[in-house]
């Protein structure tokens, strides 16, 4: 088994090394240049000006060359430094360690993705479990109704008719920012109660996307299981329903789920451009966002960078978890 | 559907799946008011009126104005004719190279296989919305950039499919037939095998439909996608964003648009699916 790790785990470099020499040169090579947007804002800027500009930034040399230089620094953790006018380090951006923990970007937006897969994982899989054990019946036909609604639902438009409802209508959820205007001054229990108000509706959007998807999954996985040789089998030895569903059945079913979820990190971290910009989360997909407006190419390629890092964790994730579950792998 | 006779039960099964009929119908509504958008919008979609500036729905104006006073409904019916558009011809391009490349990995194998296999891995790693964000951004939000990024970022489930389909029917009689009469590679993997593996490409390509409309509708929200004042359901979405205490009509109805376009292909999709799965013809229980 650790062997197998090991060889996953080296699998992960190439892949990784595709991935940013993919992104560089789309990124690099797409017409225009990052100097154009300084050009637009200021039109007084020589040419000189200009080229002396591209040559502090690297941008003279050659893409592959560009790429060789960026690769170097990037085996060292250096991201490179930003492009936009405060010229601080990317890795400073995203992971500033002179903020609070919590005021961290990367840390925002890898919080409220955990916080939704966690959501995900305990609605999704309840809802494919009793709609499976009862196919066919008036709940199974709601269920996937409100499934099949939730797949066609653009999750930026049930955000904002959530804003309407619980912000506006009822007025019960803040629906901007990470905090109150008076966060400072509450106690920890405030604090955490005024964090936990801000995240409600961020983290059920960004979840939303992946809960149609997950229960689906689920209950065609329980399908197929409870119509396996060994449910029979347990049912036929004298098991109580209950016991046939949660041991026997739920446990295989569970297999190929763990996949799954391993293969919607790139949408959940996809996904969060779109909710941060909603909900005006300062987060990673914010960043990103603000970092492509003026074509910060260090900034864009880090953030692509730990985005990619964080897809194949989640894939290596998902394949302990698989072994983890599933006894056969394990031995293997 | 190529590769479904006439003796084949798909119209059968289709006919009786309710569900997919609804789709289809919603399907050809759709495609009905983007062609004649022109035609059946009530006021040019562009006319500005500031005397009827975010007007809640009336007589005048079934679905509202607004905050340029211009006609909420005729905008809409543009907005699905730039919904569709991007939708078909991002799933074109999706379609041409997951086609292409699935063949070649499926019918080559070996070298060209794992190359290209591994580029899908790649590509799947990549988180694509952010990319796609990205490369909008640089190289500006036309309707035609648009379309292809979308479908350039959308090809690898479609080559997936296609390689298995190469790998299961490139060792049938038929196809061993045809090479032992010295048929050329293009002519067997076009002619013989292609043929025979649309059917499920069908289907990836109409639920293809539904995932570009929802991408061109998030990147028009952005404010990185279609340009106002071209309308699209998702840069009106936007204004309804900006005017969210004010003005409900401007974020229900394009958002429903794009809701009710998405279940309908979606709909379709599933139906054109289950029809052509032998496995599903003999439970008739439903």
């Amino acid at each position: 088994m650790t062997g197998y790790l090991i060889k996953r785990l080296f699998e992960i470099i190439p892949t990784l090394f595709g991935i940013t020499l993919l992104s560089f040169f789309i990124i690099h090579l797409a017409p225009g240049k990052p100097t154009d947007v300084l050009t637009e804002m200021n039109p007084k800027i020589t040419p000189e000006a200009r080229e002396r500009l591209e040559k502090l930034y690297g941008l003279d040399k050659p893409v592959i060359q560009q790429y060789g230089i960026w690769l170097k620094r990037i085996v060292k953790l250096d991201f490179g430094e930003s492009f936009s006018t405060d010229r601080r380090p990317v890795i400073e951006k995203i992971w500033d360690t002179k903020q609070p923990l919590l005021e961290r970007r990367l840390f925002i937006t890898f919080s409220i993705n955990i916080l939704s897969m966690v959501v995900i994982f305990l609605i999704a899989i309840p809802i494919g479990i009793s709609s499976a054990v009862r196919q066919y019946s008036l709940y199974d036909k709601i269920t996937t109704t409100i499934v099949f609604l939730g797949f066609a639902m653009p999750s930026f438009w049930l955000a904002l008719l959530l804003m309407m409802l619980f912000g506006i209508h009822l007025d019960w959820l803040p629906i901007s920012g990470l905090k109150s205007m008076n966060y400072e001054s509450l106690s920890i229990l405030g604090k955490i109660f005024d964090r936990a108000e801000h995240l409600i509706l961020p983290v059920f959007i960004s979840a939303f996307g992946g809960l149609a998807g997950l229960s689906r999954f689920m209950r065609s996985s329980m399908l197929e299981v409870v119509r396996q040789d060994y449910v029979t089998t347990a049912r036929a030895k004298g098991l109580p329903e209950n016991k046939v569903i949660y041991r026997h059945a739920f446990r295989n079913a569970l297999l190929p789920i763990i996949t799954l979820l391993g293969l919607s990190v790139p949408g959940l971290i996809g996904g969060s451009v779109i909710f941060e910009n909603i909900f005006g989360i300062p987060g990673m997909g914010q960043l990103f966002f603000m970092s492509v407006m003026i074509r910060d190419y260090p900034l864009v390629m880090g953030i692509l960078t730990i985005g990619a890092i964080l897809t194949l964790l989640g894939n290596l994730m998902a394949d302990i978890g698989y072994m983890i579950a599933d006894p056969r792998i394990r031995t293997k | 559907m190529v590769n479904i006779t006439h003796r084949s039960p798909f119209l059968k099964y289709f006919k009786k799946n309710k569900l997919a009929i609804a789709g289809g119908i919603t399907v050809m509504v759709l495609f009905f008011i983007a062609v004649f958008a022109p035609l059946i919008s009530p006021y040019d979609a562009n006319d500005i009126d500031r005397k009827h500036i975010l007007e809640p729905p009336s007589i005048e104006h079934p679905l509202g104005t607004d905050d340029l006073g211009r006609d909420l409904l005729s905008r809409m019916f543009w907005g699905a004719r730039i919904s569709l558009s991007v939708g078909f011809v991002a799933v074109g391009i999706a379609t041409l190279i997951g086609m292409i490349l699935g063949a070649l990995s499926g019918y080559y194998g070996g070298w060209t296989d794992r190359v290209i296999m591994r580029f899908i891995d790649i590509m799947l790693s990549i988180p694509t919305f952010f990319l796609i964000l990205s490369v909008i951004a640089f190289i500006g939000p036309s309707i035609w950039n648009i379309m292809t990024v979308i479908g350039v970022t959308s090809w690898m489930g479609i080559a997936r499919l296609v390689r298995a389909e190469f790998l299961s029917l490139k060792e049938r009689e038929y196809v061993l037939a045809a090479k032992a009469l010295g048929a050329s590679d293009t002519s067997i993997i076009f002619r013989h095998i292609m043929l025979n593996s649309m059917a499920p490409v069908l289907v990836s390509a109409v639920l293809g439909v539904a995932g570009a409309v929802l991408v061109e509708s998030a990147l028009s929200f952005l404010g990185i996608g279609i340009q106002p004042p071209t309308p699209s359901w998702g840069n009106i979405l936007t204004l309804g964003k900006d005017n969210i205490e004010i003005a409900w009509w401007l974020s229900v109805f394009p958002g429903l648009a794009i809701l009710i376009t998405v279940l309908g292909y979606n709909l379709l999709g599933e139906g054109i699916r289950d029809s052509i799965d032998p496995r599903l013809w003999q439970s008739e229980k439903k």
